[in-house]
């Protein structure tokens, strides 16, 4: 390979580690809420929420960390008011989701309006000393903000709160089998309750990375579809944080392939290159689910099911 | 009750729509002056323009007009019912702003013969249907003399939203602007399939700055690529409104477009009673399109040359589509002195020699 | 206070429930719009009433609400069956895009059997769009939530691609869009002067088909079996592909006789927008309606009538959208808070009573 052309890889791998990183957050949080048993499709709802509260206080100069963590205490504060529907009225999970992502555009949409056509600073790049200089992948992959190197660090993170701590498998035995979770005296609601929360925060977080460092401004419905595809990368990874991961940075990298290629003389209309991330995701999917078996084991039985321990 | 009667007299008058019309309203009423957006009009990009021209008319005029809005009206069946309920609360005239509102505003100005309608960026027109665009091109070409003049790399970049004649005419322009002062200039164009997306915008201007281009243009809506060049270090040229804001290091200029002028003037038309169905593209000429203020890092000579170009299509000394001008496989497709009509312009989906993509036909 | 769940769910519920959820709507709709400064009382008129005002207006009612509940009672079957299709704005757009391809290839015909032909064609683009998710699961056991999801984008690139391109009308300064299509291929008025079409008239047939489906035949039984404990169903020995299959291509059929009535109808042309988000919004209205056709169509008609009343008040009262998003979306959540009182009691003790002890 050339010099030049070892510039566009590493181009390319910094672009779709950027282009996925609002994906891994929203998609994490969603898989923690789904393997609690409680599924929320109001992603992009929340993902709008946390990135005008976060862009709202980088404007009044509030600060990096205080921004980020606005982002995600609006993106809990949204996701708390699905909880009182789903969890405290046990109103139907999927209709308010979708509920809940109108609600979120508007809102957002309502709270943003002062904000519009003000640009602000994008959060700095912390390249890792040592690693940032590796050829290539250096400037690719350890050349980014902190939100980056955050959303990488929460999916093993993620990973062995679930699989290797107390806490987690509790999680997962209250998403599994909520009425024996409950008859051993586990508090099903009080942990949906704090996994909604989760997905919520994490939610807005992606979102706060969207107006802090990808695109840094405000502007209505920038989350653009994102809070979806992060649902579908939760079923795609099976349930399992590295999973997630790894088909965020698939979708990312193929969606920023296909920009590429539509200079590369294929002579393929664009409409139809801009399919291929779609259809790579179906396709990987079907490679993996075809051992039904493994599937099975990781979708939580009790996904969206309503729980009540009233006897 | 105030809202009973008031709901009352808008039921009688709904029921008579539709011999209801202009020539109801009495003379010291206010006009009233009713608009469809496409998209919200906090996109900060064309929606956000024709608000600013609505805002423009309502402060010309004061209270001889009152302006309505509707924003985000989706190009299917709702635009219709949308236009409709303008027309039938008492709106004389009326502006929908978005190619695909022209079937739907055909189909309403046939049902109210006597309130006036102006479509933007189509071509279907009635006695009282009038349409309405920009020479946005003209802009793109000027635009395209700055991008080659301050360009190292012969390489300049182009973010497309959907192949329609509008994008492909400004690509065209851009490079034909750039090849008048650089003959070895290109233009890569890379497209998103969107209108509004800044998420994708920036991964374009990254996929073509990766492609070594150091000028990026762009049809799109957001201000993402200009932020996007503003941090690698390359000059962006903005749309639709002054972006500079978002790149002050980066950004060139601006193709922005201003409607204020063209609704102060048709409004004004529909208060003297002097309105008639007419067809208007108009650019530099007209003041609907123009350059926004240049970056200050632009040498003072660079400056003069895009501004003397400005100058010579305002007077119509250069029409950006003068030939020789040779498409994609070299065929060429104007003649050397000719200049491509405007019906050509109007459905241009070819690329010419120079561009770097393609349109799908 | 705590929830106590009834035996039954409650019948005077069923009806004091979506009263009380209007009555909590107008209520909190009214201190949002006041607070914001509009006249509560001519706003909630304008949102909920003025568009109903004539003819039009009803007949505009009816014509957004046909595809919504369409769609919704073809997604509610699948829903009932645990089938989890997210994919119908995709069927939808694929329904339409067969129905328009139709439609254009009998450009020069002229019959009544054209029209049939056109929304047939749409029925079985919709249900074939459906099927690949269906084959997918059944035979790759990949989740039909995902797949079906993807699928959307898809759908909406090949529309876009066959209207900038192959389908483009020659006639239209290579705009995207194709040729009006003819009449014969366009559906009549129901009634005369309005959009209203006579493609509305599936709604009501369509809904009693499903209903005794779901309560008459054995069919119903298995879908419902399998949803409430698929191990019950198989163990039955119903086939819980043959429900995959069965919801999936009725829904999708379902959703592309919407998109062919759509294109058929009203627009009368393909454009690259077909549907504003119709697939999205019928989920809504499948589990507002509590997946019951009779339900589902009073579910559809409300979520048709927030739209024209979100017109409605940009117009007469220059309410920014944003605010009737939030006002749409707190409509929602009161109407699906209010369901908990169907299945549930709500008890006010401080204590559990604990027998005679004091």
């Amino acid at each position: 390979m050339s010099d030049a052309e070892l510039l566009t890889l590493s181009a390319i791998l910094a672009a779709m580690v950027r282009a996925a990183t609002p994906l891994v957050f929203a998609a994490l949080g969603e898989l923690v809420t789904e393997r609690a048993g409680v599924l929320n499709l109001g992603i992009e709802g929340m993902m709008l929420i946390g990135a005008v509260a976060a862009f709202a206080v980088a404007h009044a100069d509030g600060g990096i960390l205080l921004s980020i963590a606005a982002g995600a205490a609006a993106g809990m504060a949204i996701a708390a008011l699905f909880a009182v529907l789903a969890l405290g009225l046990r109103a139907n999970q999927v209709a308010c989701g979708l509920a809940l992502s109108l609600f979120g555009v508007g809102l957002s949409a309502f709270l943003g309006k002062g904000l519009i056509g003000t640009p602000i600073e994008a959060l700095p790049a912390l390249p890792l000393p040592g690693l940032s200089r590796i050829p290539v992948i250096g400037k690719a992959l350890f050349d980014h903000d902190i939100l980056v190197y955050l959303s990488v660090l929460a999916a093993p993170a993620i990973h062995l709160f679930l699989f290797r701590s107390r806490a987690g498998l509790i999680l997962r035995a209250v998403g599994e089998n909520h009425d024996a979770a409950h008859a051993i005296g586990y508090a099903v609601l009080r942990v949906r309750l704090l996994a909604v929360l989760f997905g919520g925060a994490m939610a807005g977080l992606g979102g706060a990375y969207l107006s802090l460092t990808y695109t840094p401004m405000w502007v209505e419905n920038m989350a653009a579809g994102r809070g979806w595809i992060a649902l579908a990368l939760v079923v795609f990874a099976t349930w399992r944080p590295a999973r997630a991961l790894l088909g965020a940075y698939l979708f990312g990298g193929v969606t920023i392939l296909q920009l590429h290629a539509q200079n590369w003389g294929v002579g393929v209309p664009s409409q139809i290159l801009a399919m291929l991330p779609y259809v790579a995701t179906i396709v990987v999917l079907v490679a993996i689910s075809r051992d039904e078996s493994k599937i099975k084991l990781n979708a939580p039985a009790c996904l969206g099911k309503v729980f009540h321990s009233g006897r | 009750m105030k809202i009973l009667r008031r709901t009352g007299l808008a039921l009688a008058l709904a029921l008579t729509a539709g011999l209801w019309g202009a020539g109801g309203a009495r003379a010291d009423e206010p006009l009233k002056v009713g608009f469809v957006y496409v998209g919200p009009i906090g996109d900060h990009g064309y929606s956000y323009q024709h608000n600013q021209g609505r805002l423009a008319v309502e402060k010309h005029f004061g209270d001889k007009v009152k302006t309505t809005y509707v924003e985000n009206v989706p190009e299917g069946a709702d635009a219709e019912r949308v236009i409709r309920q303008l027309a039938t609360s008492g709106h004389q005239l009326i502006f929908t702003t978005s190619f695909g509102f022209m079937n739907p505003t055909v189909k309403v100005a046939k049902q109210f013969p006597k309130v006036k309608f102006e479509h933007a960026t189509g071509y279907r027109r009635a006695p009282n249907l009038a349409i309405y665009t920009a020479r946005f091109y003209e802009g793109r070409y000027a635009a395209g003399v700055a991008a080659a003049r301050m360009s190292k790399t012969h390489r300049l970049g182009y973010i497309a939203s959907f192949p329609i004649p509008e994008v492909v005419r400004g690509v065209n322009a851009f490079l034909l602007g750039a090849r008048s002062v650089d003959p070895k200039a290109e233009v890569r164009v890379v497209w998103v399939n969107s209108w509004f997306d800044p998420g994708k915008e920036r991964e374009a201007a990254e996929a073509l700055m990766a492609q070594g281009v150091d000028v990026l243009a762009q049809h799109t809506d957001s201000a993402a690529p200009v932020q996007a060049a503003e941090e690698k270090g390359v000059w962006a040229i903005g749309q639709s409104s002054d972006m500079s804001r978002f790149g002050p290091k980066s950004h060139l200029t601006a193709i922005v477009n201003d409607w204020s002028g063209y609704y102060i003037s048709r409004v004004q038309a529909a208060m003297d009673g002097t309105w008639t169905s007419t067809d208007t593209w108009k650019g530099f000429d007209a003041g609907m399109v123009h350059l926004a203020p240049f970056n200050p890092a632009m040498p003072a000579a660079v400056k003069a040359d895009v501004l003397k170009v400005v100058a010579a299509i305002t007077e119509k000394k250069l029409h950006p589509f003068t030939g020789p001008i040779k498409d994609q496989s070299g065929k060429e497709r104007v003649a050397a002195g000719q200049t491509l009509s405007d019906a050509e312009l109007l459905k241009m989906n070819w690329f010419v020699e120079g561009v770097v993509g393609s349109v799908p036909h | 206070m705590r929830l106590e769940a009834r035996l039954e769910p409650s019948r005077a519920m069923m009806v004091a429930a979506p009263l009380l959820a209007v009555a909590a709507t107008l209520a909190a709709g009214g201190l949002l719009f006041a607070a914001l400064g509009f006249d509560p009382l001519a706003a909630l008129f304008t949102f909920f009433v003025s568009p109903l005002g004539d003819l039009t207006g009803v007949s505009e009612w009816l014509l957004k609400a046909t595809p919504l509940a369409l769609i919704a009672i073809g997604l509610a079957l699948g829903f009932r069956g645990n089938v989890w299709n997210i994919g119908a704005e995709g069927q939808l757009t694929m329904g339409a895009v067969a129905a328009g391809g139709t439609a254009l290839a009998l450009y020069e015909a002229s019959g009544f059997w054209v029209l049939p032909l056109v929304l047939t064609a749409g029925v079985l683009g919709g249900a074939a769009y459906a099927a690949l998710p269906a084959v997918l699961r059944t035979r790759f056991h990949a989740n039909e939530i995902l797949t079906s999801l993807m699928l959307n984008y898809v759908a909406i690139l090949v529309l876009a691609w066959l209207v900038h391109g192959p389908w483009r009308s020659p006639e239209g300064y290579n705009f995207p869009e194709t040729r009006m299509f003819t009449d014969a291929a366009l559906l009549p008025a129901l009634i005369e002067g309005t959009r209203l079409h006579v493609g509305a008239l599936f709604v009501p047939v369509v809904a009693l088909v499903v209903w005794a489906v779901l309560s008459r035949s054995f069919l119903g039984f298995q879908i419902k079996v399998i949803g409430l404990t698929p191990a019950a169903g198989s163990y039955a020995g119903f086939s819980p592909n043959r429900v995959i299959w069965f919801s999936l291509l009725v829904g999708g059929g379902l959703a592309g006789l919407a998109g062919a009535m759509e294109v058929c109808g009203p627009i009368g042309q393909l454009v690259p927008s077909v549907s504003p988000g119709y697939g999205y919004t019928a989920i809504i209205a499948a589990f507002l309606g509590r997946s019951h056709p009779l339900g589902i169509v009073l579910a559809a008609l409300l979520l048709a009538l927030t739209y024209l009343g979100g017109d409605a008040a940009q117009i007469a009262l220059a309410v920014p959208l944003a605010v009737i998003q939030v006002f749409q979306g707190m409509i929602l959540f009161f109407l699906l808070a209010a369901d908990v009182l169907i299945r549930y009691r709500v008890r006010f003790s401080a204590r559990v009573q604990t027998g005679g002890t004091r």
